[in-house]
């Protein structure tokens, strides 16, 4: 048998417990929103009034900022959701459970804001709102997963086995996440190839990209400030018979 | 800015449906999310509230 019984920082079985993460996501909440707030509002602005004109697509191309933002993110929050399912698995970790749990609604409302989006973009570019390419049908079944994953969560009333049944179904549906990423490239498609990466040199004009990059991080703050304030709210939940939380300002401030 | 007016904003050369109406459902449905999660939490902290008097 292999010992699972890696050595990893305190941090991590800390933020474990439920005492811990209630405590230190209420913390941290206030600075995502903040966060969140000015680098979206700041960079939709930008993208919206100041950024110049496609030479091709026109101002159409200002979708965009909004658009690109929303399908990495329905992306990342599925691979965040298998990770840390797994993790429950692995180190048998209720607040994992519950992290993953968080994920499914707001990785969901990201892949529709994605599918509504594009095709919206896709009638004056395309001259279609939809066509079924390899990269908008995977996209669609992205959906479809996310609907899944939140079926089997929500059959099942107790949490661990909920939990553990959810990691599985994430883990196995993340071989959608690389399909939909080469879909472009394996296929033919009407969809564009990527012009976007947090790390790559950017391919257009900083001008139009500052304000994709800000939009991107800012949804990436939204979806922490998200997650922790669902899986706080679970932890409320599950622990309501806790005496650390009877005691909490949170509950006794009123 | 890049337009000329704020007439010019909006019509965005016969794009601006479009594009106002990908910011809102972007801006709209992510409000209620937000919106959703702070309702979730004051209903939890309601019943946990609940809990606690009674413990007492």
């Amino acid at each position: 048998m292999i010992s699972l019984d890696w050595r990893m920082p305190r941090w991590f079985h800390q933020m474990g417990s439920p005492k811990w993460f209630y405590a230190w996501g209420g913390r941290l909440q206030p600075w995502f929103a903040l966060a969140a707030l000015t680098l979206l509002g700041g960079g939709m602005i930008w993208g919206l009034a100041f950024a110049p004109a496609d030479y091709q697509q026109g101002n159409s191309f200002r979708i965009m900022y909004v658009h690109v933002p929303a399908a990495i993110l329905s992306q990342s929050i599925f691979v965040s959701m298998a990770i840390a399912g797994a993790i429950g698995i692995i180190w048998k970790m209720k607040v994992a459970f519950m992290v993953a749990r968080s994920c499914i609604a707001i990785g969901a409302t990201f892949t529709a804001i994605a599918l509504l989006t594009g095709a919206i973009w896709g009638k004056p570019t395309w001259g279609t709102y939809w066509v079924w390419d390899a990269r908008l049908t995977s996209t669609l079944v992205l959906l479809f997963l996310y609907a899944g994953v939140m079926a089997l969560n929500q059959a099942i009333s107790e949490r661990q086995t909920a939990g553990k049944a959810t990691a599985i179904l994430a883990l196995v549906g993340t071989i959608n996440i690389p399909i939909i990423k080469y879909s472009v490239e394996w296929w033919n498609t009407l969809h564009q190839s990527s012009s976007f990466s947090l790390t790559a040199k950017p391919t257009m004009p900083a001008e139009m990209y500052a304000p994709l990059l800000l939009t991107v991080l800012g949804s990436y703050c939204l979806f922490a400030l998200l997650v922790l304030m669902r899986t706080r709210t679970q932890i409320l939940q599950t622990q309501s018979q806790a005496k650390w939380l009877t005691q909490h300002p949170d509950i006794e401030g009123v | 800015m890049f337009f000329n007016s704020f007439e010019d904003l909006w019509v965005m050369s016969g794009h601006g449906a479009f594009v106002w109406s990908c910011y809102g459902l972007f801006v709209g449905l992510l409000a209620l999310n937000v919106w959703h999660s702070r309702s979730q939490r004051a209903k939890a902290l309601k019943q946990v509230r609940a809990i606690a008097r009674r413990v007492k």
